[in-house]
């Protein structure tokens, strides 16, 4: 599904991704963790073509993504911040996308369960950022692709969206799609996380499920396992 | 192809809804209107349409393209993570802020003409090419600040650069080519006005349409050189040529930016 190999990136000069090799085979959950500018989301947009690496291969659902982007029509990517063009309506914005990818959708299955029926008419830039991340939510899980890609999908929620959230995670992981996830909140990750990729310093620290990482740590509790390797990785 | 259409055509019913569009439109609307009934003469109003528009639609070409790039930035990244060719997205959004202000300046300019009878005077041809022109130079300094907020992420940097660049071409080149004119009055200086001239699109379209309107006083020292170098014919066809090319690279720079650039 996803096979990246040595992959390298440079901002200025600031080495932010330094010889990643990552391979995803099976379907499920997978949560891209670790601390703050270390590369989480330029991982992402590696694979999504958003970001160009300096080195290294990129192989996505058996397609090279360098100067491709046919391969996209198979992911739904929900970005970090929903930021919209805000002199849309929710509606035409729905209406758009779907015009641009001419597949399949769900999109009044998603807007009921979310309640965002009487927001379809408002202008985007008026909505609160909850409300505008609940858009950024159906917009990814309108179409059935084999790889969703979620940067921080909990920012803003509320409980009840967030439950909602969370089944919806499970309906695609239970299709059999591979659904990557970045995000800050562990209790989410230890609750849907079927694998764990650690990044720090640009590299994968750790990759295996939440069991092996905490005995690896010897912690019993998830948070205090992650925390563990942050600050004290070399006596992992 | 297909889908680069549909981002023009968002693009392009996103600021055809933006009150600015409407207000340029109406700004030529009124433009044309108070040339042609006050002055009563097709060929004296194209003239002075011709100043306006040579000064005017780079200004707003640059101002439009640059502020189009910043607002649309969350939309362009939207885009990003759809299945859509990069060229693809930022060719649609150059040509549909392009198109809405060619088409600004061709109804807002060509209601008036056409009110007036146009098509039974002799000067539809020289207005014609005056919509031409003004196409072309909407076309060369929208590229041409998409490139720079291209380079730019700092949108007040890009902003800056983008008005310096209408200020250098527009008033601060011609300056300059004056002076060097009569600093080096000793020497022969007809390739080199020759070639200063077509290496600022404004002073190019200045002299391709006072070449066509073929009023020998207006001409000026530069346009004088070009019709001699090159005969009406000639000199006309080498400035189309040129202001096709100061079209193609800048878009040519943008695709090639556009592909290389992390977002």
């Amino acid at each position: 599904m996803i096979q990246i190999k040595d992959l390298y990136k440079k901002f200025g000069r600031n080495q932010v991704l330094s010889g990643v090799d990552l391979t995803v085979q099976k379907s499920g959950i997978i949560a891209v963790l670790g601390p703050n500018g270390s590369g989480k989301t330029t991982l992402i947009k590696c694979i999504l073509g958003m970001v160009i690496p300096n080195k290294g291969t990129l192989i996505v659902m058996d397609e090279p993504v360098k100067n491709n982007w046919r391969y996209r029509k198979q992911i739904n990517y929900l970005p970090q911040i929903a930021n919209f063009p805000g002199n849309l309506k929710v509606k035409e914005l729905f209406t758009m996308i779907k015009d641009l990818r001419q597949q399949p959708d769900q999109q009044d299955d998603l807007v009921s369960l979310f309640g965002l029926k009487p927001f379809l008419n408002k202008k985007l830039s008026t909505l609160s950022g909850g409300t505008k991340q609940k858009v950024n939510i159906v917009l990814t899980f309108m179409f059935n692709s084999p790889l969703l890609i979620l940067d921080e999908p909990t920012t803003g929620l509320d409980p009840a969206s967030l439950i909602q959230l969370k089944k919806l995670i499970q309906v695609e992981k239970a299709k059999g799609n591979t659904i990557l996830i970045t995000s800050h909140i562990m209790q989410f990750v230890e609750e849907v996380a079927d694998e764990i990729i650690y990044l720090l310093e640009g590299n994968i620290y750790f990759k295996g499920s939440v069991a092996a990482l905490k005995s690896k740590t010897g912690e019993k509790d998830f948070e205090h396992a992650i925390a563990a390797i942050t600050t004290n990785a070399s006596n992992v | 192809m297909h889908q680069m259409f549909k981002i023009l055509k968002y693009s392009f019913y996103d600021l055809i809804r933006s009150r600015w569009s409407y207000v340029y439109f109406l700004f030529y609307l009124l433009l044309g209107f108070v040339l042609l009934f006050l002055n009563n003469d097709v060929s004296k109003a194209v003239i002075t349409l011709m100043n306006i528009i040579i000064v005017l639609v780079p200004l707003i070409g640059t101002i439009f393209g640059i502020m189009y790039y910043y607002n649309s930035r969350e939309f362009t990244e939207l885009l990003l993570g759809q299945p859509i060719r990069r060229s693809h997205i930022f060719l649609g959004q150059y040509l549909g802020v392009a198109g809405s202000l060619t088409l600004s300046l061709v109804l807002g300019l060509g209601i008036p003409f056409l009110l007036y009878g146009l098509f039974k005077s002799n000067a539809i041809w020289d207005f014609g090419l005056l919509l031409v022109t003004g196409a072309f130079l909407t076309l060369i300094f929208t590229a041409l600040s998409f490139n720079i907020a291209l380079s730019h992420e700092n949108k007040i940097k890009g902003f800056g650069y983008a008005v310096l660049l209408w200020l250098f071409m527009a008033v601060i080149y011609d300056g300059l080519f004056l002076m060097s004119l009569i600093i080096f009055e000793e020497y022969p200086l007809d390739n080199f006005s020759l070639i200063a001239t077509m290496l600022n699109p404004i002073d190019l379209s200045r002299t391709l349409i006072l070449l066509k309107l073929d009023i020998s006083a207006l001409l000026g020292y530069t346009g004088a050189v070009f019709k001699s170098f090159f005969g009406t014919q000639w000199g006309f066809l080498i400035s189309i040529i040129m202001l096709c090319l100061w079209t193609g690279l800048p878009i040519w720079r943008l695709v090639y930016k556009a592909k290389r650039k992390d977002f």
